[in-house]
């Protein structure tokens, strides 16, 4: 039986020359100087597995579980490989691989790939009861009674990496469907995500907020679900397959100008739905349809001519990249675009700005210890720049920067770009005497 | 053939067991190197620490007749590090400290490992500059630019790195350290051995430290890109520059499918429906830069270049020079194929070449994309193909033959920059002659009578 590896086109493989431009490049090449742990490397093993010259073993699971697929080296490659594509071919490979798993992992992996991000209710259950775990305290008090010890060793070590759930949700905080002041110029979808429709509804009531103050007429569907990255990126491409149906079915493509997004990870899953339906005669059309108007929010926002907020708050700002905002989405100028446009902001580059965070969707769950070491080296750029607040634009990157400078005492609040645009716009009305209400 | 147990073992005992690779899932990367089509399987790959365990890894391989290929970054372009079957692959990059500055003699020294880029990096600090920039700069490293005595885009008025080697720390084959030349600019005290190991492709020593002549850093640049509808045009300008006694740092050209696939991936608003590209750089004193800068425009725009651009700010020059060292992996995107070739002619000859690349490559139905350092030469007629496809890779094979055999005739040389490796083996001598070959050989057979190591480079 041939693998995910033997049925890509060989192409693809072949489309490596192994100049080795990727290199300086690659997180994990970088930290060891080893050459499997550098693109080209993998790609090597990717080759030989499609060749049949070696095995799909352990040694090559552990190396596609090591690489970040932050596909940096994808940016720096001239030869135009699609490494996106080829990782996922190769994660898939592991899972049907047919290795031994351990039954903790056997049990994650069912519990949230196959349940709670397939089913939007599920993962509500869940955030509610962490919402009240939270609210109440009694996270507190279970981590000062020395409680979290009951709990596995990985586990222990994720408590407090727990994300802050929202008061709300998206869909209690932003209508489905909602007009901007004046004359709508666009009619756009706003794309809520899992994660973020969560423990970050703010941000997504910022985007419709942003989104209004520029014209858009804003549909955002309720309790929308994952969109399928984890999946695609984790191995399991049929899965990823109904999602993208289910999404596309949920938002039908030609009803909008654009379909929105604001976290990078999703979006540059989001942007390839025709190639996740590869193959879908049914869904072909749509799925292409819908990768042409999928926009990243900071993108649309430029294309569309974003209007300059009249007010704003003085703040050094420094930016940090989400890989798969800027590698895979290629969307690097416009966050930046947008940070400068707010009066009072004062962007500060900040070093190695594209350079992964460690987060890279659940890196930090099963690579710890190089997770660790990214995040450190993030956070030592971040102290540098001496800025009040560090931009960034995907929840992952999000939450792991900010636990990353809470636990080194750093004070610089992460916030997306979108927010303090919002901000800026509110402040704006705030100083306008009169102001008609938006309208619902 | 895999190395055996024991031999893992005593080579873990020499530089550490982390440092030995031998299952198949670490070693198979050391495969190849950036050349197209060429790989073997390594029997393992150690990363020596310092220059004592080099010698201590040659000593054992010299003991056990096992053949060692040295290898920084594995970017070279002709298989120089590619391995032998079963070889140690004896991998540098752990050696990769810079170790001293010195801007009161204008030297740099470092170890083998060391990247090309952070070289020029270092200096910089100081206000100073190492000229040569190959392609993969950003990667490559010294110890393997030595080796392969590598070019760039400023070999017009800078030379290679040949020119910048003051001194060199080798191994030899019995594990004998060696050190050859000094700081001294004039030195004539018996042979110049360090240049016979510059350009030696690891087959005569193992080079583990440099000592690199370093420049003032020049203190103003200015780059501009010229766009013509007849490669002839380009050709010409170089000729006229030239003659008009203007040595530019860089002149560059790029050819009409070369230049797509460059704009494909760098996005740096290259018109793409033009004939030939030509980038030029001129640096030094800023009056200087200036006169040759308007000098030079004047002569492109004479002779019918259809527009000249001169890069705004540092960042675009910086842009456009990148984009430039990209053409070559910027052209894999075409076919899954790209068999590289590094001809050079006398520069008077280089418009008749160019034209017969392109008819050469008509004639076998082939794609072809060519790009190279018009200033100096040196040619990269790139061919896109498919391996897979044997009856095209027969043809590929035919064209290279016919291409090599009009660069001799031009008085020209089979490999400018990239070395001969395995990859132009087949012709070196046709090029060298007999009595030139056969003295190469023995050179060869006189510092490394086993033949361990790099075998089967340059010469069978």
């Amino acid at each position: 039986m041939s693998g995910p590896l033997q049925q890509l086109d060989y192409s693809d493989l072949q489309q490596c020359m192994h100049c080795g431009m990727c290199l300086p490049t690659c997180p994990t090449f970088d930290a060891t100087k080893r050459e499997r742990h550098g693109p080209r490397g993998r790609i090597a093993l990717m080759r030989a597995v499609a060749d049949g010259d070696l095995v799909a073993g352990r040694e090559f699971a552990d190396e596609m579980s090591y690489c970040l697929g932050c596909l940096a080296c994808q940016t720096a490659c001239p030869a135009g490989v699609d490494y996106a594509g080829l990782f996922e071919a190769a994660r898939a490979e592991v899972e049907q691989s047919g290795l031994p798993q351990t039954p903790a992992r056997v049990l994650w992996r069912a519990l949230t790939l196959r349940f709670l991000f397939m089913r939007p209710w599920a993962l509500r259950i869940v955030a509610r009861v962490l919402r009240i775990y939270q609210k109440t305290g009694l996270d507190g008090w279970v981590r000062r009674l020395g409680l979290t010890r009951v709990l596995p060793a990985d586990l222990q070590r994720l408590e407090p990496q727990t994300p802050r759930i929202s008061a709300c949700f998206s869909d209690e905080c932003i209508a489905e469907e909602e007009l901007p002041e004046g004359p709508a110029r666009y009619r756009v979808a706003l794309l809520t995500g899992c994660v973020q429709d969560i423990a970050f509804s703010n941000i997504n009531r910022d985007t419709a907020d942003v989104l209004l103050a520029n014209g858009c007429r804003v549909h955002t569907p309720a309790a929308q679900g994952c969109c399928g990255s984890l999946h695609g990126h984790n191995g399991e491409p049929g899965l990823a397959a109904e999602l993208a149906r289910r999404m596309l079915d949920r938002m039908p493509p030609e009803n909008y100008d654009a379909i929105i997004t604001n976290a990078g990870g999703c979006g540059a899953h989001l942007r390839h739905y025709s190639r996740v339906l590869a193959g879908d005669a049914e869904y072909a059309a749509r799925a292409a349809e819908w990768d042409r108007k999928v926009r990243d929010i900071h993108e649309w926002l430029v294309e569309i001519g974003c209007r300059k907020p009249a007010a704003g708050e003085e703040a050094v700002v420094t930016y940090h990249e989400s890989c798969h905002l800027a590698h895979g989405q290629k969307v690097v100028k416009q966050p930046r675009e947008i940070l400068k446009s707010i009066p009072g902001v004062r962007l500060v580059e900040l070093a190695e700005s594209s350079w992964c965070c460690g987060s890279a969707g659940v890196y930090s769950i099963t690579q710890p210890e190089q997770s660790g070491a990214l995040l450190k080296r993030k956070v030592g750029h971040i102290a540098a720049t001496g800025a009040r607040f560090l931009a960034t634009s995907n929840p992952g990157c999000h939450l792991q920067v900010a636990n990353g400078l809470r636990a080194a005492g750093v004070p610089v609040d992460v916030v997306q770009p979108v927010t303090l645009l919002a901000r800026a716009y509110r402040a704006e009305r705030a100083e306008k005497p009169v102001g008609a209400e938006r309208k619902h | 053939m895999a190395l055996s147990e024991t031999a893992l073992s005593e080579l873990a005992g020499l530089v550490g067991a982390e440092n030995v690779l031998w299952r198949p899932e670490d070693i198979l990367p050391y495969g190849f190197d950036g050349t197209a089509a060429l790989k073997e399987r390594p029997g393992a790959v150690v990363f020596p620490a310092d220059t004592g365990q080099v010698a201590a890894v040659v000593r054992w391989a010299a003991a056990n007749r096992v053949p060692v290929v040295t290898r920084g970054s594995g970017t070279g372009l002709s298989g120089g590090s590619v391995p032998s079957g079963g070889c140690v692959v004896l991998c540098l990059v752990r050696m990769d400290r810079i170790l001293e500055v010195d801007p009161n003699n204008l030297t740099l020294r470092a170890q083998a490992g060391a990247i090309t880029l952070k070289i020029d990096e270092a200096a910089g600090v100081h206000g100073l500059f190492y000229p040569p920039d190959p392609g993969s700069m950003k990667i490559s490293t010294i110890g393997g630019n030595v080796a392969e005595n590598s070019g760039g885009l400023r070999g017009l008025k800078y030379g290679v790195t040949r020119d910048y080697v003051m001194g060199l720390e080798v191994v030899m084959a019995d594990g004998r350290v060696v050190r050859l030349g000094n700081a001294c600019v004039k030195d004539v005290a018996g042979y110049s051995m360090k240049d016979l190991f510059i350009g030696s492709e690891g087959t005569l020593g193992i080079v583990t430290e440099v000592l690199l002549k370093l420049l003032p850093r020049p203190a103003a640049r200015r780059t501009m890109l010229a766009l013509y509808d007849r490669m002839e045009d380009a050709a010409e300008t170089v000729s006229a520059i030239i003659a008009a006694k203007i040595i530019p740092c860089t002149l560059e050209f790029l050819d009409r499918r070369t230049i797509q696939c460059v704009e494909d991936y760098a996005k740096v608003g290259l018109p793409t429906d033009c004939a030939a590209l030509l980038l030029m750089e001129t640096d030094g004193h800023p009056e200087a830069v200036r006169d040759e800068a308007a000098r030079m425009e004047q002569i492109a725009r004479e002779r019918g270049a259809r527009a000249v651009r001169v890069a705004g700010s540092v960042e675009e020059a910086q842009q456009l020079a990148t984009a430039r060292r990209s053409a070559f992996s910027a052209l894999a995107r075409m076919r899954p194929t790209t068999i590289l070739e590094d001809v050079t002619v006398p520069r008077s000859e280089l418009a008749r070449m160019v034209a017969y690349i392109a008819e050469i490559a008509d004639r076998h139905g082939l794609q072809v994309g060519t790009f190279g350092h018009m200033g100096d030469g040196n040619l990269h007629p790139t061919f896109l193909t498919d391996e897979r496809d044997t009856e095209e890779m027969r043809k590929v094979h035919l064209a290279l033959d016919e291409i090599v055999e009009r660069t001799l005739e031009l008085g020209g040389t089979i490999t400018g920059e990239h070395g001969v490796g395995l990859a132009k083996k087949p012709w070196l001598r046709r090029q060298l002659g007999d009595a030139s070959y056969e003295l190469m050989k023995q050179v060869r057979v006189a510092l490394d009578p086993a033949g361990l190591l790099n075998p089967g480079k340059i010469f069978d």
